[in-house]
């Protein structure tokens, strides 16, 4: 089941009297979207704490990887690192040909477990945010305009994000996110603080917006099952270093409850529960 | 309407029957509000008028009208008002502009606040109108001794709230800005000033409430025009009703400043929830 296809602004616009300029054309000229990422002696510590202890890790162009573990195990670390919101103590980081990371350029994007919209700014200017300091031209609005309808916001470009719900503020956020057409888009549990249906709803949106632009996805998640339904990859980090680097080799989209996925779930969430289960509550 | 199949809608809806008489909520309570006053000046005027008060003591509204009308008749009023007026403008614009700065600096730097802020901590100590002695001295009683003290007076909740504001904004929305890509200029213009607004509006309400009180103690001691000027004036030959027009002129200026600062906060914080539908203006 497609989700924009019964959205009506999404079929308004494509059944128009207008038609659209052709967007993709317009705004993908560059080639496969993604950049690879290496990791290469990574560690961190946090006064006499070690969070990440040399840690690699490689990730091809495209490829969408989920990181799951333990609250306080070094994920959300992690992905600041690679985003360079901290500053690894040692090691490197590498994006595709050691390409630059600028801040604002258009390499890489973060979308937070908050929605960080700006309250004081209405929907259309928060998506609008994500151009970074790029002239806003009105080739960039209607770029930024055409996310909003993506993510089936463009009706309420105009009004401010306190009239939004939890989801549709993530969905805004996401939007911002991919406004640019980052070449690797790194999510710090942007789903953890939704309700239920909503977080299935934005896994959808997530999945085709990944799938539409294929750039590097880096899911930090507590959710083994979104990690599941969502990457390539999925990677466990335990206690600083990567433990188990799985590869899910199933078709998309993935159905939520398949056999095949119950049983990895299964397979993650005992490697994670390992710890109680050497000490169990009672003895005989 | 002996033919009505539902006669018992009219005791359902009483409000259809009392017509005309509805009013909005909005009006209501706009209504309301005006009761009080009101019945105050009902109570004043038929005290006055039967003489348990003396005209000396305080004499009744409509002499004090009368009196506003002579004065505002001779042209002096609109004068002393103007003076009054611009004063409080030119201390405000003053004041409020090095606040309004200083406070920008300190919230954004850390040197400049190092340097700046324990001294002005410091000063905010010091009663303004205590230095009315001083600066008699220092200007005599010039514009300059008004400009000083208004300018004086505003500084400092201007300042402090601009700092406050700026110190409270959310540091995951600065994140996110660095993070995507905005220059320091776009940070200052996008999160740290529309950030600090309702913070630096709220300095500037309580700055118009000090601005129009050190103008009046201003006026009244070292002036020769102005409303406080007029006032004393007005003491000097007894005329209490021009006295008591005075201090209701005083009220209105700062009944009007107040209003201006409300409709700046309904302006410029159209976003924020507190502010989206306030029916007093």
């Amino acid at each position: 089941m497609s989700v924009t296809g019964h959205d009506p602004a999404y079929s308004n616009a494509r059944s128009g009297t207008q038609p659209l300029p052709n967007f993709d054309a317009q705004f993908r000229q560059q080639p496969s979207n993604g950049v690879s990422l290496t990791l290469s002696g990574i560690a961190k510590t946090f006064g006499q704490r070690a969070i990440l202890r040399d840690l690699d890790l490689q990730v091809p162009a495209g490829q969408f990887v989920a990181i799951v573990g333990r609250s306080g195990c070094g994920k959300s670390t992690l992905l600041r690192l690679i985003a360079g919101l901290d500053q690894p103590a040692r090691g490197h980081i590498h994006f595709g040909e050691n390409e630059p990371r600028t801040p604002g350029g258009s390499l890489l994007r973060v979308m937070f477990q908050e929605p960080r919209l700006l309250p004081w700014a209405n929907i259309l200017a928060n998506v609008e945010v994500g151009l970074g300091a790029q002239p806003k031209t009105p080739l960039a609005r209607e770029r930024a305009r055409e996310t909003l309808r993506a993510v089936g916001l463009e009706e309420r470009g105009a009004d401010w994000p306190s009239t939004l719900s939890g989801g549709q503020k993530q969905r805004v956020a996401l939007a911002r996110a991919l406004v640019s057409r980052p070449r690797l888009l790194a999510l710090d549990e942007p789903l953890g603080a939704l309700d239920a249906l909503t977080r299935i709803e934005m896994q959808r949106f997530l999945e085709q917006m990944w799938l539409r632009d294929r750039f590097t996805a880096l899911l930090v998640t507590h959710d083994v099952m979104e990690a599941l339904t969502l990457a390539d990859r999925v990677l466990m980090i335990e206690q600083g270093s990567i433990t188990l680097d799985l590869a899910i080799d199933l078709p998309r989209p993935r159905r939520r409850g398949s056999v095949d996925l119950a049983l990895l779930e299964e397979q993650i969430l005992k490697r994670l529960l390992r710890e109680e289960k050497v000490l169990p509550e009672y003895t005989i | 309407m002996s033919d009505m199949p539902w006669p018992a809608l009219a005791e359902i809806a009483p409000a259809q029957r009392t017509g005309g008489w509805r009013l909005s909520f909005a009006a209501k309570h706009a209504l309301l509000s005006w009761i009080v006053p009101v019945l105050l000046l009902i109570v004043w005027q038929i005290a006055a008028s039967a003489g348990w008060m003396s005209d000396s003591v305080l004499p009744s509204p409509v002499k004090v009208a009368e009196a506003g009308w002579n004065v505002a008749r001779s042209g002096a009023l609109f004068q002393n008002v103007e003076v009054s007026f611009l004063r409080a403008m030119a201390g405000l614009i003053v004041g409020g502009g090095i606040g309004f700065a200083l406070g920008l600096a300190n919230g954004v730097s850390k040197f400049s606040e190092h340097l700046t802020d324990s001294t002005l901590q410091m000063l905010r100590n010091i009663p303004h109108l205590s230095l009315i002695p001083l600066v008699i001295l220092w200007f005599g009683i010039g514009e300059e001794a008004k400009l000083f003290l208004v300018a004086l007076g505003v500084f400092f909740p201007i300042y402090l709230n601009t700092l406050h504001g700026i110190r409270t904004i959310d540091p995951q929305l600065l994140e996110m800005g660095k993070s995507y890509g905005m220059t320091n200029g776009m940070l200052f213009r996008r999160i740290i000033l529309p950030g600090a607004m309702p913070s630096i509006l709220v300095g500037l309400r309580f700055a118009l409430g000090i601005m129009w009180l050190t103008l009046i103690v201003a006026e009244t001691i070292a002036a020769q025009s102005g409303i406080g000027y007029m006032a004393m004036q007005a003491r000097e030959f007894l005329q209490v009703d021009l006295v008591v027009f005075s201090i209701l002129i005083y009220a209105l200026l700062g009944k009007l400043a107040d209003s201006v600062a409300r409709l700046l906060e309904k302006r410029c914080l159209k976003w924020h929830a507190n502010f989206k539908d306030e029916a007093h203006v």
